[in-house]
């Protein structure tokens, strides 16, 4: 008994490691890591591919700062987004609010029509250059998706469930935060991951109005002529965006195991 | 235990309740029956202020619902309904606690109190607690549904056609169940359904609605055999209604004594309408009758099954 054990322990454990070297979350990661911080080991590449550059290098700021001063854009603007977008979403989804709801959708799906860098150039003269406007355009861009998906998540909740919750002696506040919420999150998630997503690309653009971030070597790399930059900027950018999307796929999918 | 007086609904022009008053006593098993649109969950519904009425007043305990907080009231009533509406998200265990946490009453007795629940509805403790309702098939959904409205112990128990949407084999399962929860508790039970047998097998007393009016109120026999309108005759027979009739009274009350008959014998607790069909499928005009011990107690004859005048 205890050799079969051993035995099923080292096919266990072989089959772990397999799994988990198949899985493409760690790889992308480790490559948005080792970029970031061993982009210099590549000048040979770059200078190869580009030998018309004096400088194939982005040098004017290290790529884990620009990362890091990314990630803080993306994450301060996202959490406001998150946070007014669910809070948007539920008041218009109680009876006391829903009058408002048509109001709501159609400012928010006009605020995501306008061009992230007209709201970027509006935002300057009220805010100054730099993080400030980059993160109250973005928090106001990410919005219609939470919202959006917020609605839809709490309208999915079975109407006998929302009733059987009342009638069993939960009060509003309590089925919205016991039952309804619960429910709706998976749906709202999605809203959340799509927002989230699309404010890591759109961040870069705004190294247009002074901020750091990963996107500061694309525009320079565009207004210099230099693609070694341009590449540099956006391949990290397409790893952490990449990167989280698997990340919030996987929350998705552990949220589910009790929706089948 | 509840009173209704002159209650009243409309849904924009259409009146859904029209003037409808009714008293349920302690202990009584009351349906509320009528075909659909008739108003019958709607009433239901106002008993525990899921809707208001428009007019008139409905008393619990004596006093005025309104006068309750509408979730102290609710947590005073269990609430089932067709669908269950449990929680997805949460297991069994969790959604059978829901009103006993509401109270907050300690752990050890909420723990104690699903699991008593879980065995009197026939759902084994260690098996089902941990289930989540997309894992239960449609009879055990709606256990757990009434496990869940019986956890504080209410006094009245609502429910809103509760085995509508279950095959008729768990149908009657569970409405055998519910008859046998009421006589262990005396709980009173207000039900709705609009199945005339499932109403005459589980009432002691159906108020029969129409366009939210009362037809009639009182006993199964009653509404068989005294219908008050042509109306109340349609619903509750036409063709069926001498079969209905026999549903109502037992093997017992019409055996003779004495052995005049051989085979397989009938249970004296039997209902005439079942035992009607042992005739027909034996072919006999003679049945032996025994009690729940088997003790040979006489023989029922197929001529006795018609109502003579003094029987």
């Amino acid at each position: 008994m205890p050799a079969e054990r051993l035995i099923a322990g080292t096919g266990g454990t072989r089959r772990h490691a397999l799994r988990v070297l198949r899985d493409p979350l760690p790889w992308t990661l480790l490559a948005l890591l080792g970029l970031t911080f061993g982009m210099d080991r590549l000048r040979p590449l770059f200078a190869a591919a580009f030998p018309a550059l004096e400088r194939p290098l982005y040098e004017q700021d290290s790529f884990a700062a620009l990362l890091w001063s990314h990630l803080w854009i993306v994450a301060t603007s996202s959490t406001i987004a998150v946070a007014a977008g669910m809070a948007l979403g539920v008041l218009v989804t109680r009876a006391a609010g829903r009058p408002f709801r048509p109001t709501l959708e159609t400012l928010v799906a006009i605020g995501q029509t306008f061009p992230p860098v007209a709201v970027l150039a509006l935002a300057v003269p009220l805010l100054g250059f730099g993080a400030r406007p980059a993160v109250v355009a973005l928090a106001l861009y990410g919005l219609l998706p939470v919202v959006r998906a917020t609605i839809a998540g709490i309208e999915a909740v079975p109407a006998d469930v929302r009733e059987a919750a009342l009638g069993v002696g939960l009060r509003s506040v309590q089925t919205l935060w016991a039952v309804e919420l619960p429910l709706a999150l998976p749906i709202a998630l999605g809203g959340v991951r799509t927002s989230v997503i699309i404010n890591i690309g759109t961040a870069a653009i705004a190294s247009a109005v002074g901020a750091r971030t990963l996107g500061s070597p694309i525009i320079v790399g565009l207004g210099g002529f230099n693609m070694a930059y341009v590449i540099q900027g956006a391949v990290l950018v397409a790893l952490l965006a990449i990167a989280t999307d698997m990340l919030f796929a996987r929350l998705q999918r552990q949220l589910a195991r009790h929706h089948a | 235990m509840i009173e209704l007086r002159q209650v009243a609904k409309a849904y924009g022009a259409r009146p859904v309740v029209d003037g409808l008053s009714l008293a349920v006593a302690p202990g009584e098993r009351l349906v509320l029956m009528g075909a659909s649109g008739s108003g019958k969950s709607t009433t239901l519904r106002m008993i525990n202020r899921l809707v208001e009425p428009d007019a008139g007043a409905i008393l619990f305990e004596g006093r005025d619902v309104r006068s309750y907080r509408a979730e102290d009231l609710r947590r005073r009533m269990g609430y089932a309904i067709q669908s269950t509406g449990l929680f997805p998200h949460w297991t069994v265990a969790r959604n059978v606690a829901t009103v006993p946490r509401l109270l907050r009453w300690p752990r050890a007795r909420i723990d104690d109190r699903v699991d008593e629940l879980l065995q009197l509805l026939g759902l084994d403790p260690p098996l089902f607690r941990d289930r989540y309702p997309h894992q239960l098939s449609g009879g055990q959904l709606q256990r757990v549904g009434v496990a869940r409205a019986l956890a504080a112990d209410p006094a009245v128990l609502l429910m809103d056609e509760p085995f509508g949407a279950l095959d008729p084999l768990t149908r009657h399962g569970l409405q055998r169940e519910l008859l046998r929860i009421h006589h262990a508790s005396g709980k009173t039970i207000v039900l709705v359904t609009h199945d005339v047998d499932e109403a005459l097998f589980l009432a002691t007393r159906v108020v029969l609605l129409d366009a939210g009016r009362v037809l009639q109120d009182g006993t199964p026999a009653q509404l068989l055999g005294a219908p008050a309108s042509a109306a109340v005759r349609a619903f509750v027979g036409g063709t069926e209604l001498g079969l209905r009739l026999l549903g109502l009274r037992t093997v017992g009350e019409r055996l003779r004594p004495g052995a005049a008959a051989s085979g397989a014998p009938l249970a004296a607790d039997l209902s005439l309408r079942a035992a009607l069909g042992v005739f027909l499928e034996r072919a006999t005009d003679r049945l032996p009758v025994v009690d729940a011990r088997g003790q040979a107690l006489g023989t029922l004859h197929l001529e006795d099954l018609f109502e003579r005048d003094g029987r």
